[in-house]
């Protein structure tokens, strides 16, 4: 029992310095530690907006107070408040949980069926890969937007549905994409000795294939979950996101749109924070090729 | 070639037909909710929606009423707009127009800027102008376009005054309103396509047939001009045309934001409304100009690139 507690201890601990060290070549690329600091930032604030956020994002106060105006009971609206009088940074906070909650689940999700529809394909060719192809040629052919309309607009709006509609819209790019590469590595030595073991041919996708195609799959990842940020931000400013009153930046923007004549801050706030989370993925996703590129 | 052209067109055709079966079971079955309910509204009685279904022919099976619709479809009937109680295509023609003079503009400038400045960059790998360029880019992109609409907005409407915040054209086709929309489309695709034309330049530079072409002398205008470009300019033209699906969706998020009369308003219109015939037609033309874009994208692709051949 002490033996086994020390092993996994033990794995637990190089996995952990694995981790750290393949953080640690982030550092070469100065635009990949902004992204991340960027992306930690954000996910930081999101963690702790219930101790973070002065007040209830929800709460009716004082509509229409500019950034830094004082409000009742010795409170400050650091960035104004809405048409509704509920606090922008507050809404901000909680917000950044919307995003960061439903962008990265969609973003696995999405992955999870693509993987194995590109690992079915490219393994297992013929018949599969024709059919799983046309399939995603023919989702491919969709303009995404018109796809997320049509799809939203006949199931309704809701977290789950937004996270299936993501889904059902990037797998096939992901399927496209490792289906490639496993093409290319279906080939190797490793993978015919696997075979010569008698290993099951999913074994043989997930154990010996998968974790060598990981590479370009990161890279890919950080800039999908860049365009998922977009689309659910889209979304919600088309008035096709999450339903009301719960804070979510596409929203925000769609809510105050109309007032950005006489009240730019309503807008503008949480056009900076959406745009700023994107460039932090998108500029990870440099550094990551970057780094990839060089070894 | 002639085969090529063939089975392109026949997987368009076939993946037109399977789009136009998905919608259908999508938005004119019981399978994601009643369409009498989704006309007429949830608080409608059971004999308001069994006349409507009877009026409307919702009755009859479901694989006659999909082949009806597709004949109608076809033959040009696109059938009635309950928002707008009008024919379809009386709605549908002017702010397709609309849309195509959007996609004309942005287009026209977006092709020569991205052009410019991935050949530019490409052509010298770490210089100044390519780091700004992969900087611009990635900072571009980054932005999407609802944000980058409000940010101009704040800039030159609200701040500086100098342009019309919304581009309804009430009075008239007007040129001025047209340059908001389109500066967010462009700023938002060109970084892209200047990406893809600065790889493929770069690529090209490092190739062994144009080290010989310095190397035996040719002045560096002619290696670039005669030499580098024409490959060079195989896979950006691919991009492009394949743009056209990005710029489709952007499209929406412009033309909702700034209140202009054109075809991706008119779709988002239709499926926030339940008009299932405006949303069916817009869709369906959606996809035909994304399909069939990317059918000239394969079919020039193949006729530019000198190492594809079919005998």
């Amino acid at each position: 029992m002490a033996l086994q507690t020390t092993i996994t201890g033990a794995e637990y601990g190089g996995a952990l310095v694995r981790a750290l060290k393949s953080f640690a070549l982030l550092r070469e690329s100065w635009i990949g530690m902004i992204g991340a600091a960027i992306i930690i930032f954000w996910s930081l604030v999101a963690l702790s907006a219930p101790w973070l956020a002065p007040l209830d994002p929800n709460a009716v106060i004082q509509a229409f107070a500019k950034p830094g105006a004082a409000g009742p009971d010795g409170v400050t609206f650091w960035l104004g408040t809405d048409h509704l009088g509920r606090d922008i940074l507050s809404r901000l906070m909680w917000g950044s949980r919307t995003v960061l909650f439903y962008a990265p689940i969609a973003t696995v999700t999405a992955y999870t069926v693509g993987i194995l529809m590109g690992l079915a394909a490219g393994y297992r060719g013929g018949l599969v890969d024709d059919i799983l192809s046309r399939i995603s040629d023919i989702i491919l052919s969709f303009p995404v937007l018109v796809l997320y309309i049509i799809v939203i607009g006949a199931v309704g709006a809701s977290g789950v549905n937004i996270i299936i509609a993501i889904t059902f819209a990037s797998a096939p790019g992901i399927m496209r994409i490792v289906r490639g590469l496993v093409l290319d590595l279906r080939n190797r030595d490793y993978v015919a000795a696997a075979q010569t073991r008698g290993d099951s041919d999913w074994r043989i996708m997930l154990v010996e294939i998968l974790p060598n195609a990981r590479g370009p799959l990161i890279v890919d990842a950080c800039l999908r979950l860049g365009y998922v940020i977009i689309t659910i931000g889209v979304l919600g400013f088309l008035g096709l996101g999450l339903p009301p009153p719960d804070p979510d930046w596409g929203g925000m923007v769609n809510e105050t749109r109309q007032m950005a004549i006489v009240f730019p801050h309503m807008t503008l706030m949480p056009c900076i924070a959406i745009s700023s989370l994107i460039l932090g993925f998108n500029l990870l996703a440099d550094g990551l090729r970057e780094i990839a590129l060089r070894d | 070639m002639l085969t090529l052209i063939l089975r392109r067109v026949g997987f368009m055709l076939f993946t037109m037909l399977v789009v136009s079966l998905v919608l259908f079971l999508l938005l004119d079955t019981e399978l994601a909710g009643d369409p009498a309910t989704r006309v007429l509204g949830q608080f409608a009685s059971e004999h308001q929606k069994e006349l409507w279904r009877e009026e409307h022919g919702y009755n009859r099976p479901v694989m006659v009423r999909y082949f009806d619709w597709v004949g109608s479809f076809v033959t040009g009937d696109l059938g009635i707009s309950n928002r707008y109680r009008a024919p379809v295509a009386e709605v549908l023609w002017p702010r397709l127009w609309n849309t195509a003079i959007l996609g004309f503009w942005t287009f026209a400038l977006i092709i020569p800027i991205s052009l410019v400045f991935g050949i530019l960059s490409g052509m010298r790998e770490g210089s100044v102008l390519d780091r700004s360029l992969s900087v611009t880019g990635i900072l571009t992109t980054s932005v999407p376009e609802f944000a980058s609409a409000v940010f101009f907005s704040s800039v030159f409407v609200f701040g500086l005054q100098w342009l019309p915040g919304t581009s309804g054209m009430t009075d008239g086709f007007d040129p001025v309103q047209l340059i908001l929309p389109v500066m967010v489309l462009v700023v938002y695709d060109f970084g892209y396509v200047a990406r893809m034309t600065r790889a493929s330049m770069a690529e090209v530079m490092t190739a062994q047939y144009i080290r010989t072409a310095v190397l035996k002398g040719l002045a560096y205008k002619t290696v670039i001009l005669r030499h580098a470009l024409r490959n060079a300019l195989i896979a950006p033209f691919t991009v492009i045309m394949l743009q056209i699906n990005w710029l489709l969706s952007g499209v929406i998020v412009v033309e909702f934001y700034f209140a202009y009369k054109g075809f991706g308003a008119l779709l988002l219109e239709a499926s926030l409304n339940n008009d299932v015939a405006l949303l069916e037609a817009c869709a369906m033309i959606a996809v035909a100009v994304a399909v069939g874009t990317q059918t000239l994208a394969d079919i020039g692709y193949t006729i530019l690139n000198p190492r594809i051949r079919f005998s």
